[in-house]
């Protein structure tokens, strides 16, 4: 059952070879097991999440089943969550119950999802190795002394040690694509406005955006029909007919015209990951498709103009925890000010300051045009380097991540060397356009690679087809650690 | 450009988080490696070039002057660190 698909699982429940109280069961129980371990989930509540399953059961048993209903996922701990602890990894949240639902746990909800537990993660998603979260590091599960990735390191380690058939990530720089890569797993970052931001704790808004983990591609495809949708509570949302993102899974790629980007198979990639990504489009060239050489020429910009964008628009958004309302508040001050100052400072870790500090000063007057400005206007060269590319080919692929899952501790003091681990994936957010990570193999100490492909905006169907095609041929994603097999 | 520590208290000033000395040349030292990254940005000649903040070409949604939300607040306030009769308690502002 720990491998079953997302649609396996829901033949079971429709079936009633198992129940959702059974299912839910087993994977708490399992979480219960390995957590201790890996540090996945930051909150588990076994109490809810069994009323869930029950509510999903009567759905089941009144006929109002859906593909999801009854059906185990793992929440991250960004996405509000009434009732539950909504830390978003931080000690400033530790406090937090939240009193409302994002609009992506809503549609979980009416889907009769059972939310299986609140998923650890950097501290307000800032950082690629988990270890930014006030809560501690989370452990990769193919090697428990390499990080998982970040931000959604706890969703991708909860998907890869099986403890929950599939989980939420939100992506503002490859937040959900570089953890996947790192774990073995398959995540998608649709195109910007898809899923609502709605109740989705804001780090960069014009780059945040939440998206599926899964095992598969099949898998991805069903969890994004639920998340998926226009929400007017959110100003970004985009509004669009619904779609089913599985009806074109079985397609062909007989003739699928694949862009490599020359400045991706340069320096940076190390040769245990482009040994998996070259075999893999080997794989695709034998599935009948052809490759073309595309160029991304301002590529080496998309890090510093992320570096501006990303902190500046979080410097904005942050300024909300005040220790007034909701959140952390210090034990001690003199003065208001003083409050803000010391409950923020202590707060927050010190990747959010940093973070906070970089994001006020290129904002702060006499420096707007030549930061902010000036990122912004480098941001559209990147997107137009995009839609020259896709001008010559159908979809982009190239390596998720310069390498393979690094150890726990080795870039944790060095911010530019960790900012660097996301070359590949940031300039896609940039762009607003949508990009997957699928396993393709293993590299260095056996720890898996991560094959990144990025769509079109609203290809999202073509990319799963893309990647499920691949699936049918390769084994590389229901492959798991040989440790964690019960 | 190079950052000195008066720039780095004065921006903490601005994003209202208290830093010690040390802290303070920590930070200096990390944020000078991150402008280091940055700085490549300047080499490029954007002067014909339009900011970009949304990936589609669409405009602000509006919505109707109406009221949507009902009160809620005894929820939100029994998360509040410190409230009195309703009010959100802060030190006192006006002496």
């Amino acid at each position: 059952m720990l491998n079953s698909s997302l649609k396996q699982l829901s033949t079971l429940l429709a079936t009633k070879k198992i129940s959702s109280v059974e299912l839910t069961g087993e994977f708490l129980k399992r979480v219960k097991a390995l957590n201790p371990d890996y540090n996945a989930f930051i909150t588990v509540d076994e109490k809810m999440s069994l009323a869930q399953a029950q509510t999903a059961d009567a759905m089941i048993a009144s006929g109002q089943a859906q593909p999801l209903t009854g059906i185990p996922i793992a929440q991250k701990d960004i996405f509000c969550t009434k009732g539950w602890l909504t830390t978003c990894g931080s000690k400033m949240l530790s406090n937090f119950v939240s009193p409302y639902d994002a609009g992506v746990i809503e549609r979980f909800n009416a889907a009769g999802a059972v939310n299986i537990g609140k998923t650890n993660m950097d501290e307000f998603a800032m950082g690629s190795s988990n270890e930014t979260s006030f809560y501690g590091p989370v452990k990769n599960p193919w090697d428990i002394t390499a990080v998982p990735g970040g931000s959604s390191g706890g969703s991708a380690c909860a998907v890869a040690a099986r403890m929950a058939p599939a989980a939420t990530g939100t992506d503002t720089g490859g937040s959900i694509r570089q953890p996947a890569a790192l774990c073995g797993i398959s995540g998608i970052k649709p195109t910007y406005g898809l899923v609502s931001r709605y109740g989705m704790i804001a780090f960069a808004s014009s780059l945040d955006q939440g998206g599926p983990m899964a095992k598969s591609a099949e898998d991805l495809a069903l969890m994004l029909n639920v998340m998926a949708g226009f929400d007017t509570r959110d100003s970004t949302s985009l509004q669009r007919a619904p779609e089913d993102y599985a009806r074109d899974l079985a397609g062909p790629l007989q003739g699928l015209r694949i862009g490599l980007p020359k400045e991706y198979f340069v320096a940076g990639m190390s040769a245990d990951v482009a040994r998996a990504v070259e075999a893999a489009i080997a794989e695709y060239r034998k599935l009948g498709a052809e490759t073309v050489e595309v160029s991304l020429p301002n590529t080496k910009l998309s890090i510093p103009v992320y570096y501006v964008l990303a902190p500046a628009e979080a410097s904005s958004n942050l300024s909300r925890f005040d220790g007034v309302r909701y959140g952390y508040r210090a034990p001690e001050y003199t003065d208001l000010n003083d409050m803000y100052q010391k409950s923020r400072a202590q707060g927050f870790g010190a990747e959010v300051k940093r973070r906070i500090l970089i994001g006020t000063y290129v904002l702060s007057h006499g420096y707007y045009d030549a930061y902010y400005i000036q990122a912004q206007k480098l941001r559209r060269l990147i997107a137009q380097d995009f839609a020259a590319a896709f001008a010559q080919c159908d979809i982009i692929m190239g390596p998720t991540t310069p390498t393979v899952a690094f150890a726990l501790g080795e870039k944790s003091s060095n911010p530019v060397q960790m900012y660097l681990s996301d070359t590949y994936t940031i300039a896609t957010n940039l762009a607003g356009l949508p990009g997957m990570s699928i396993p393709a193999g293993f590299g260095d100490n056996n720890r898996p690679v991560g094959l990144h492909i990025i769509g079109n905006y609203f290809a999202e169907a073509q990319m799963l087809n893309v990647a499920h095609q691949y699936q049918q041929v390769t084994d590389w994603h229901i492959r798991m650690p040989d440790k964690l097999i019960a | 450009m190079s950052l000195s520590l008066d720039d780095i208290k004065r921006v903490a000033n601005l994003a209202c988080i208290e830093v010690s000395e040390t802290e303070a040349a920590t930070a200096l030292i990390q944020l000078s490696g991150i402008f280091g990254l940055i700085e490549q940005m300047q080499a490029v000649d954007t002067s014909a070039i339009e900011p970009m903040s949304h990936a589609q070409d669409v405009v602000q949604r509006l919505r109707d002057d109406t009221v949507t939300e009902s009160d809620q607040r005894e929820l939100f306030q029994s998360i509040a660190p410190k409230t009195e009769v309703g009010l959100y308690l802060v030190p006192k502002v006006i002496e």
